[in-house]
This record gives structure tokens, C-alpha cells and sequence, in this order.
């Protein structure tokens, strides 16, 4: 449904270099990603600010024309195909609306049918289930502008898909909202990719959504591609760990050590620690500790996907 | 054809939006009542102080001032909006406007109907029309063909222009008011009979940049008046090609311009 092949975008940025003197230099925003996403896959793609995230996807939805390489959606070369492809594609910026700001929101979605010429049939049925499952009965008749973002974020992910796309791109769709939005917008999306018809690629920092959305994770930094797989995958390449937090009922003997696995915290004068577990089970790791130090409480910490990711940015 | 139903209706939302907002809607149209108000008096102010300007009797000079207000009211009411472009740009809001499957100048026209406009094409072309009875024209076929032109050619020359200034804002975000010397600067510049100006910018830009075919050489052709400045009588008939050529290369700016379109992060 989408390649790219060693796609790139460059930006000239000038610099000051003296009072008067500018120079020109060329920043990479993309350098070279190398991507194919199949038919109704769920992919996220993250990364820090300013790795490329949003680049790459103007670049697939025809916003941007990229720089060198070659770049391919729905069939379709974006730029030159551009509103070929906007009828086959939608997009959701988290922090650009699509909607008429100053117009009650069912006026907005009518206009997108005649935009997107779409029968009416299929029109009204699409925006009847879009109702359904994001409740939207309540505010159809409230202008834009005086939406929650909650609401407008509903409103725009139904603008998005009153078309019928078969790819849906979202740039951090989740933004700004409160637990309960995001929730809502999270197991929409989740229903929408279950059925397998719309491929899904989604930009976001809130790895939550992508835990809960996305099998597959590409994860760009300094506009190259540096992980492409699942977060199981991410997790055994960077070597993120379960890790064993116990309190003690007296202070860690110094020079302790488990066999099979590292102490990377001590707290509470000796009598909190941590130690990750390299290899071992919890449960052996966890005899071996008993046999040592009396315990009163412990617990097995899942790894995080948050610090996996913050160590593959700061590396 | 559902592209154009799609164009209407993005139109007919715009009015609604607008009415929306009904007092600020009704203000802006009472001021500019006042602005037109304004731009009579300026005309005729001008033309008590003097009896001949750069050479032409006051109602063919006119003829001159009123082709060009006539034709740019129409050129501003259509494409004036596109000077917004560089807003648009500064704030990567074209985005919206290029992930939908419609033409980008369309969209960009239509995200603001200015009804208020309106006025001015009314006033220019009444304007013309006095001016054409004030003059005695011997009206030849020709002379009723180019009557009809000249005006159209004229606005689109002019949006030409706007295209052009705006689509500047690719390039350089900067791009401020300069766009405004070409356009506004433009229509002053038209607006009297090209003798009145210095050689040298005069050759800028009534030749090179061909602001002379505007209002100046199809008076000319209009009156029957031999060119003081030496061109043949069939330069009045030319402005409609000078304004093809202007709109070819406004479309070539803009195509290459939307290409260089950076957006913004987000």
C-alpha cells in the first residue's frame, strides 16, 4: 500500500553567520527511509522532535515533494498524483483542523461529501457508524469553534474517513487530550484497524497509543529509520529488561550479588533494590534473593517501552 | 462536474461563515461604501486640478483610469485573496488545503468570498461606462470587440500579477508587502496615460513589465489616437495576448512554487 525507497528531504536553512552574512546550509530532515507497509497494517512511527516524523508523511500524503528517492501510496506517486490520491487517502493533523471553523460540524462533514464526491448513500452510512462509535449525536450542531479538543478531535477523525480511504494517516492524533478522549480515540482507531480495510500509519509521543494500536513500530531518528519491527522486537535488540524491586526487611549485605542479574538501584538505605534480570527467571532470581535476605515485598517490573525508547533517542 | 458542485459548495460555506459573524460582516461592508465614496472623490479631485494630463484631454484620460479601475476591481474581487497565501504558508495551514482532492488556488480563493469587493467592480465599471459616454468614439466592430476585451484582459492581467506577488511567499516567507508595489503599485500605475512618467521607468514597467497594454494601448486604439510614444495602432489589440502571457507565467510560478512549498513542523 506504501514505499518508499531511500526517500530524502533537504531543507536550506540560513545561518547567521556574521552580522550581515548568512549562510546556507542543508539540513536532512529525511535521510534515506526505506519503508513498505502492507494492506491494512497498523504502524506507528515515532521519534523525537524534529527526527522527520512529520516529513516523511507530508511527503506520502503529496504536501511535500521529496528531495530524492522514490515514494509510492495507493499506486500513486504523491505529488505529481496529489489529488488522485487525496480521494483514496485521509489525513488527521493533530494540530491543524480540517474542519470550518465558524460552521456547525454536520455542515462540515456535508461539504466533504461534495468535496470528495461521495454518493450520498454511502455517505450517510458511513457518518451514521462514525456517530455511533464516537458520539458525536451531541455536538453535530455546535459550530467548530466552540468544540473541546475531545470533540473536535472526534470530529476530525470522522472528516477523515467519510471518504472511504484505504490508508489514514495520523499526526499525533492524541495530543493535548485528556485520558478519557484518548481513550475514546484509541479503541476507535483500534475498531477501525480490526476490520482490516484502512491501513493505518500514525505519528505519536504517547507510546501508549502505539502499545495499544500498532504491531508494528518504526521508530525514526535524525531522519533515518533506526528500528522497523515489532515492540517485542525493540525489546530484545535493546536489551530492555524485566526488573526485580523488592524491599528488604534488613539493609543489602554489601557486595551482594544475583546470579544472573544486575543491581541497577538502591534506595532507602540499602533497604529497596533493584536489579534487572539478565537471563534468569523471576522466580529463580527471586529464590536466590529469599535465600539471602529476608524480603517484605517485591515486584516484577515489566519493561517500558518509554525508556527503550528514550535510550534508542539519546544514543 | 461534481468538482465544480465541490467548488459551490465550499463557496456557499464561506458565505455562511461569514454571516456568522454579522456585525463585523456589516461593518466591513459599510466601510467600504466609504472607501468607494473615497475613490470617486479621488478622481474627480484630480481631474478639477487640472485640464490635460501627460498630454490627453481629461475624459480620455478617463477612458485610461477607468480600464484599469474597472479591470482590477474584477481582478481583486476574483484573486485578491491569493495575497493571503503567505499567512498561509507562515502558518503551514496550506497543508489542510493540499490534502484535499481539489485545485490549491481554487481553495485558497474560495476560503474567503469577499462579497465587499463587490462594490468595487460596480463603481469601476460605472466609471467605464461614463468615461466611454464622455469620449466620442467612433464605434467600428473592431472597436466594440476590444471594448469587451480590453476590461477582461485587463483583470487578467492583473491576477496575473496577484498570482505572481503571492506566490513569492514559496520562496521567501518574508515576503511581506512587497507583493503589494506590483499589484497596488501596478493599478496607480496604470491609471494614467503612460506619458505622464520618466523614460527609464516607464520602460520598466510599462514595457517590461507590459503594464502598458493594461488601459494605456487599448484607449489608444479605442479613441483612434496615434501612440505619442511611437507603437502602431494594433498595440490596443495586443493586451489580451500580453495578459495570456502574463497568466502563463503566473501559472508557471505557481506550479513551481507549490512545489517548493516547505510546510512547517508540527
Amino acid at each position: 500500500m506504501i514505499k518508499t525507497k531511500d526517500l530524502r528531504k533537504d531543507f536550506a536553512v540560513r545561518v547567521k553567520s556574521g552580522r550581515f552574512r548568512r549562510e546556507k546550509r542543508v539540513v536532512e530532515a529525511v535521510a534515506g527511509v526505506s519503508l513498505s507497509i502492507g494492506a491494512g497494517e497498523m504502524v506507528g512511527y515515532i521519534g523525537p522532535n524534529g527526527a522527520g516524523k512529520s516529513t516523511t508523511l507530508k511527503m506520502l500524503t503529496g504536501v511535500l515533494s521529496p528531495s530524492g528517492g522514490e515514494v509510492e501510496v495507493c499506486g500513486l506517486r504523491p505529488v505529481p498524483q496529489r489529488t488522485k490520491l487525496a480521494l483514496r487517502i485521509g489525513v488527521v493533523f493533530g494540530q491543524r483542523s480540517q474542519l470550518w471553523w465558524d460552521l456547525p460540524l454536520h455542515e462540515s462533514f456535508a461539504l466533504l461529501r461534495h468535496i470528495y464526491r461521495v454518493p450520498a448513500a454511502e455517505h450517510r452510512e458511513r457518518l451514521r457508524r462514525c456517530r455511533e462509535l464516537l458520539d458525536l449525536d451531541d455536538f453535530l450542531d455546535t459550530p467548530v469553534r466552540q468544540l473541546s479538543l475531545g470533540q473536535r478531535m472526534r470530529g476530525e477523525l470522522t472528516a477523515a474517513l467519510l471518504h472511504g480511504p484505504r490508508v489514514l494517516f495520523l499526526d499525533e492524533p492524541t495530543i493535548g487530550l485528556d485520558v478519557v478522549s484518548k481513550q475514546a480515540v484509541r479503541s476507535f482507531l483500534a475498531e477501525l484497524g480490526a476490520t482490516g480495510d484502512v491501513t493505518l500509519v500514525l505519528t505519536t509521543h504517547d507510546l501508549a497509543d502505539i502499545e495499544r494500536l500498532c504491531e508494528r513500530l518504526v521508530v525514526i531518528d535524525h531522519g533515518r529509520v533506526v528500528h522497523d519491527g515489532t515492540i517485542e522486537a525493540l525489546h530484545a535488540r535493546y536489551g530492555s529488561r524485566r526488573s526485580l524491586v523488592a524491599d528488604l526487611s534488613s539493609p543489602l549485605p554489601p557486595g551482594f550479588e544475583l546470579p544472573g542479574a544486575t543491581l541497577i538501584g538502591v534506595e532507602a538505605d540499602r533497604h529497596r533494590v533493584t536489579f534487572a534480570l539478565d537471563g534468569v527467571t523471576a522466580g529463580a532470581a527471586v529464590a536466590d534473593l529469599v535465600a539471602a535476605v529476608p524480603i517484605r515485598d517485591l515486584s516484577v517490573v515489566e519493561p517500558d517501552i518509554e525508556d527503550v525508547v528514550a535510550r534508542l533517542y539519546a544514543g | 462536474m461534481g468538482e465544480f458542485r465541490a467548488y459551490v459548495a465550499l463557496a456557499g460555506a464561506q458565505a455562511r461563515s461569514a454571516f456568522s459573524y454579522r456585525v463585523s460582516f456589516l461593518i466591513e461592508m459599510v466601510v467600504n461604501v466609504g472607501a468607494t465614496f473615497f475613490d470617486v472623490l479621488s478622481v474627480l479631485v484630480l481631474f478639477r486640478a487640472t485640464d490635460r494630463i501627460g498630454g490627453f484631454a481629461l475624459p480620455e484620460a478617463l477612458l485610461v483610469t477607468s480600464l484599469t479601475s474597472a479591470g482590477f476591481s474584477l481582478a481583486d474581487f476574483v484573486v485578491g485573496n491569493v495575497d493571503r497565501l503567505k499567512t498561509y504558508v507562515r502558518a503551514g495551514t496550506l497543508d489542510a488545503v493540499l490534502v484535499r482532492p481539489l485545485g490549491v488556488l481554487p481553495q485558497l480563493l474560495l476560503m474567503d468570498l469577499p462579497m465587499r469587493k463587490v462594490l468595487r467592480v460596480i463603481f469601476g465599471l460605472t466609471m467605464l461606462g461614463v468615461a466611454l459616454g464622455l469620449n466620442d468614439i467612433d464605434w467600428t466592430p473592431s472597436r466594440v470587440v476590444l471594448i469587451t476585451l480590453a476590461p477582461l484582459s485587463c483583470a487578467v492581467f492583473m491576477s496575473a500579477i496577484f498570482v505572481i506577488s503571492a506566490s513569492l511567499a514559496f520562496w521567501w516567507v518574508e515576503s511581506g508587502e512587497i507583493g503589494s508595489a506590483f499589484t497596488y503599485g501596478g493599478r496607480d500605475f496604470a491609471s494614467y496615460p503612460i506619458t505622464v512618467y520618466g523614460p527609464a521607468f516607464r520602460g520598466l514597467f510599462a514595457y517590461a513589465l507590459g503594464f502598458a497594454f493594461v488601459s494605456y494601448q487599448p484607449a489608444l486604439a479605442l479613441l483612434g489616437h496615434a501612440d505619442p510614444l511611437g507603437l502602431p495602432a494594433w498595440a490596443g489589440f495586443a493586451s489580451p495576448l500580453v495578459a495570456l502571457g502574463a497568466a502563463t507565467i503566473a501559472a508557471i510560478m505557481w506550479r513551481v512554487g507549490i512545489r517548493q512549498y516547505r510546510s512547517t513542523g508540527s
